[in-house]
């Protein structure tokens, strides 16, 4: 059942918003610079209202269904933190609005700052990035610019696990590094004889995932921080599996140098069909002046009863803005929110209640899909989607094959490392019956895969739309649809 | 422990599965002297007293439902149709994850489609992507693009000074690793002869404002000429709503189109979550960063959308991935288009001449006031510069005082611009408002 | 699998053809079967630009993987297939015959010793396959 295109359903004449008339004086418009027409489509608010809300019935999310999804932490989005992120206050305030007129948002910011500090063990925070990919910018930029300023930029080099997510290689091509990739051994970590090797001084950093993509915290993290650094190098931590760590071990303690957080994985913030994200980063002492900013500074007040003032400031030796204005406060409302409810406590029991489900489902399915990385996992494991007596069906298959049992499929074909690769992360939200329904599934579909292959290969046949013409797609590029007035 | 299911009975039972008996010997790989640490956090508050301390935190702000704002600079008060946030509110929108399982992510992805044609009706541009963080950033992009399509043997950036200082300042920061040459804004006032003199055959890319950051409407038909005669790209950054009245960029012949979306029905929100527009030419769009959605059909003969052109992207590409882009703002996207959809051709129309014509009064108010000058000189939109008889921030200290918020003090970013403010009005600011900001001004020249 | 015999290869997939001093350069058979549908085919070097061995000469995208194709030895463009920017697909029907990426005269018929011939690299595709 296919809704129809926006434009299609336009009816010229037809109004949705009205505007009140001017209440001034009319000036004359710009001579020569007036557009001749404006192509948009022009609808009723109930035609409006109708097509996004089929549009939006065709989509499948966490508010649907479990949503397994290794490296995104597809954890339930509090309902409150909506809220929350709309209330007056801090839905229409301005960015640039003088400082004392925005105490309340600068506070919000400030605790924020605060406490990812203690959560990650760093000395200083900017929540400027917008997302994590744009901290892992912001994180290399700050290790460059650290090298530098002691005089040595012969350190041009960033060494990266080849289990490591694509932003981490593409974040250090944009600061104008060169990427060096490190093997995984055979347990699944990096391989420290590789490492020893590669350290050298023209390395500036290594980036490291901890826990890695396979869900497996580093076995030897303290050796590798210690070659790192030993040899002159940074350590930078790609925060994304930072909901296994949550009170259990702090990365700032391990003797990351820098990180970033995803506040849209592990702080509940909405995944929004692609973003809004934000990813701050937090730093070691010795990098805290090279912080994006402006970070948010508390000034204290001068008496005990005299609130500080919040306001702020670049620090020292800043790289520089990374975004326009001070980051995506909205999201930063929401994981306030969503930190506050859950206090000390509360973060701690994320972190085994994630990690819990995911050796669950591991200790549960191992037998039916071959885990080759197969210890004690944290918030995510890797299994592989493909058997020798079943050839023909891949990770690909099975995906699909899953949307007909009601799921969302795990991440497929990542991490590169693994042959037809499922990436499993259940999150702490999922309960033991939404678990076993989905063992269930998966050992039905080993099942399938097995004696009935066909059903696989042509899945999914329950769900609106079958499989996707991804080369009929790249081929004829129709990216935009065009008005027929617009084609001349 | 809020959000978290389980019960005794389950963890027990899920810890005899695993073979394992206690919660803490799950992390038996993690360093024992570093494990466990006591944080120093607060304990955990209800949801009923989250609530009362954000409302607490909320109300120590002044915002714009309840002062008149005349606040621009890059964000805008803009009125927001009460559709646009009911169907961010829709769970299956906003809950869900980049479309990557394409048969179950239709509406996401549909929704996408729909915002790059709305964007590219727009700006008269071949193809937009489906966002990006922000204006400035997306910009940045657009350097990068350009450097790109050179391969490496152009390396200068030509900057007007009347693009967004903070978008410059992120070009800057973008670039810092890239050994390229970015000038052109040295000084506030530099007139397009200046920086047209300026093109060589090392110039990328020549980077403009539309309208500037001062307001001003510029015709750039013939910066697109000179960039062009002389090999480079010309990258146009937009304030789209402005395109609701003025001529697209395209007829100029820009090469690059980005900007800003915030004032497409997505709040102030103290400066985020915005959108990034980011449209270019058929030609370019291999090396155009961020996402792409594309239209095709399924097994059973629908049309459908799939992301599309996915190598170029960090996922596959890695380390020569166009950028590392993955989560850019898809709902803020969705917003943008359910606003362009109920504003219509003839409500975008509307709420633009409303801004210019609300503005244009205003202007000549204040330059009627015997001790304001208005520095623009030329055709603007909807803010206009304002020179001040005193310091810019004494006098939004006697406007707020009247519960107004007062224009941006450019001298923050400008030298030349001294006691200058920077006054934007839109479709938010009655008349009453309008004139109650003149007295006010009137009021605070005096000592 | 085809692995012509009058060819040689290189370890990252291009296949080239010599007859005296003039080269043809595309990419293999086994590459085009890892890539799958190939979607986009972009020559980069131009006619007339000398390309050192190693240099990228052309990219090759499909929906699921981009790669670059480098040329085997070093030489001067004499020519590029116009055709593939059209009709992509060659590179999948015929990658030794009209998917030819580039011609070129050799600068140094030397390096074409450190290639391997039509055996080795049958022998290197299948030790990768597993």
């Amino acid at each position: 059942m296919t809704e129809p295109v926006i434009f299609d359903l336009s009816s010229p004449g037809r109004r949705g918003v009205t505007l009140p008339e001017p209440d001034v004086p009319l000036q004359p418009l710009p001579r020569g610079l007036v557009r001749d027409d404006l192509p948009l489509p022009e609808l009723s608010e109930l035609d409006v209202v109708r097509h996004f809300v089929r549009l939006s019935q065709l989509n499948y999310s966490i508010d649907t269904g479990f949503y397994p999804l290794g490296s995104c932490t597809m954890k339930y989005n509090p309902k409150v933190n909506e809220d929350a992120a709309r209330l007056t206050g801090f839905a229409f305030s301005h960015p640039l609005q003088e400082v004392t007129t925005v105490q309340g948002n600068l506070a919000l910011m400030y605790s924020l700052q605060e406490w990812l500090k203690e959560i990650g063990g760093f000395a200083g925070v900017s929540l400027q990035p917008a997302a994590g990919a744009h901290g892992e910018l912001t994180g290399i930029l700050i290790i460059r610019a650290y090298h530098r300023q002691r005089g040595d930029s012969k350190r041009t080099k960033i060494l990266i696990p080849d289990s490591a997510h694509g932003t981490n290689p593409a974040s250090t091509s944009m600061a104008g590094l060169q990427v060096v990739e490190l093997p995984s051994d055979a347990r699944g970590n990096i391989d420290l004889q590789a490492l020893r090797q590669a350290c050298d001084d023209t390395v500036a950093a290594l980036m490291l995932t901890n826990p890695n993509t396979l869900g497996l915290f580093e076995e030897h993290v303290r050796e590798v921080v210690d070659q790192i650094h030993a040899c002159g190098g940074l350590v930078y931590g790609d925060g994304a599996n930072m909901n296994a760590l949550l009170g259990v071990v702090r990365p700032g303690d391990l003797g990351f140098d820098v990180m970033h957080f995803n506040l849209h994985k592990t702080f509940s913030t909405p995944h929004g069909g692609g973003g809004p994200g934000s990813g701050p980063v937090g730093a070691a002492p010795a990098l805290v002046e090279f912080l994006p900013g402006p970070v948010i500074e508390a000034v204290e007040g001068d008496g005990d009863e005299e609130a500080p003032l919040y306001r702020p400031v670049m620090p020292a030796h800043s790289i520089g803005r990374v975004k326009a204005f001070l980051g995506h406060f909205g999201m930063h409302v929401r994981a306030y929110t969503y930190m506050r409810m859950q206090g000390k406590s509360g973060l701690r029991a994320i972190a085994d209640h994630a990690v819990l489900n995911a050796n669950y489902l591991r200790a549960r399915l191992r037998d039916t899909y071959h885990v080759p990385y197969d210890r004690m996992c944290m918030h995510e494991f890797v299994a592989e989607g493909r058997w020798d007596d079943a050839p023909g069906v891949r990770a690909l298959d099975i995906a699909k094959r899953l949307m007909d049992f009601g799921f969302h499929p795990p991440t497929n074909y990542f991490p590169l490392i693994v042959h037809e690769a499922l990436m499993i992360e259940p999150t702490e939200s999922e309960s033991r019956e939404t678990l076993d329904a989905f063992i269930e599934a998966l050992q039905a579909i080993a099942d399938e895969a097995h004696r009935t292959p066909d059903v696989l290969l042509t899945a999914p046949h329950k769900t609106p739309f079958g499989r996707l013409d991804e080369v009929r797609a790249a081929k004829e590029l129709v990216l935009c649809c065009r008005p027929a007035e617009m084609d001349t | 422990m809020a959000y978290i299911p389980h019960t005794e009975r389950d963890r027990q039972a899920m810890l005899a599965a695993i073979g394992v008996p206690t919660l803490d010997s799950l992390y038996s790989s993690v360093p024992a002297d570093v494990r466990f640490p006591d944080l120093d956090l607060p304990e955990p508050l209800s949801e009923m007293e989250v609530m009362a301390e954000l409302q607490a935190l909320a109300e120590a702000n002044v915002d714009t439902r309840h002062y008149a704002s005349f606040l621009g600079a890059g964000a805008y008060n803009h009125f927001i149709p009460s559709v646009v946030d009911h169907i961010l509110r829709r769970n299956e929108f906003y809950t869900a994850y980049t479309p990557y399982q394409p048969e179950i992510s239709q509406g996401t992805l549909q929704a996408t489609f729909e915002y790059q044609s709305l964007i590219c009706a727009l700006t008269g541009m071949d193809v937009s992507n489906a966002s990006h963080y922000d204006g400035a950033t997306a910009l940045a992009e657009a350097v990068t693009l350009a450097l790109a399509h050179h391969r490496g043997k152009r390396k200068t950036l030509l900057m007007s000074p009347s693009v967004h200082p903070h978008y410059r300042q992120v070009v800057r920061t973008y670039m810092q690793g890239m050994d390229v040459t970015i000038h052109g804004d040295e000084s506030c006032c530099t007139g397009p002869d200046d920086l047209v003199r300026r093109l060589d055959d090392q110039t990328a890319m020549v980077a403009v404002q539309y309208p500037d950051f001062f307001g001003h409407i510029v015709d750039f038909t013939a910066w697109a000429e000179a960039a062009h005669a002389a090999g480079a790209l010309l990258c146009v950054v937009v304030n789209p709503l402005a395109l609701g009245l003025l001529k697209p960029p395209s007829t100029f012949g820009a090469d690059v189109v980005v900007g800003e979306g915030q004032s497409l029905g997505i709040p102030l929100s103290f400066g985020g979550p915005y959108l990034g527009l980011f449209t270019t030419k058929n030609e370019y769009v291999r090396k155009m960063a961020g996402r792409l959605v594309g239209e095709t059909l399924d097994s059973r003969g629908q049309r459908g959308y799939v992301l599309t052109l996915t190598p170029r992207e960090q996922h596959i590409r890695r380390e020569k991935a166009t950028s590392n882009i993955c989560t850019n703002v898809g709902l803020m996207a969705l917003a943008s288009a359910v606003y362009l959809s109920v504003m219509g051709k003839q409500g975008l129309r509307q709420v633009a001449e409303l801004c210019y014509h609300k503005a244009h009064y205003a202007a000549d108010a204040i330059g009627r006031l015997p001790r304001y000058k208005i520095w623009n000189s030329g055709p603007f939109f909807h803010e206009f510069v304002v020179e001040c008889p005193k310091p810019v921030a004494d006098i939004n200290e006697i406007l707020l005082e009247q519960e107004i918020v007062g224009g941006y003090d450019l001298g923050a970013d400008y030298a030349e611009l001294k006691n200058h403010m920077l006054i934007a009005v839109t479709e938010m600011n009655t008349q009453e408002e309008i004139d109650g900001l003149v007295s006010a001004l009137e009021e605070a020249s005096h000592d | 699998m085809e692995y012509p015999k009058d060819l040689k290869y290189t370890k990252n997939d291009e296949w080239i053809r010599v007859e005296g001093k003039q080269a043809t350069a595309g990419i293999t058979d086994y590459a085009q079967d890892q890539l799958s549908d190939i979607v986009f085919v972009e020559v980069v070097a131009a006619v007339g630009e000398s390309v050192a061995q190693g240099s990228a000469c052309a990219t090759v995208e499909s929906v699921k993987a981009a790669a670059e194709v480098y040329m085997p030895a070093g030489g001067k463009i004499a020519a590029v297939n116009e055709a593939l920017p059209t009709t992509p697909e060659l590179v999948n029907k015929e990658p030794y015959g009209g998917a030819w990426m580039v011609r070129f005269e050799l600068t140094n018929p030397k390096e074409l010793d450190g290639l391997m011939d039509a055996a080795a690299y049958e022998k290197y595709c299948q030790e990768r396959t597993h």
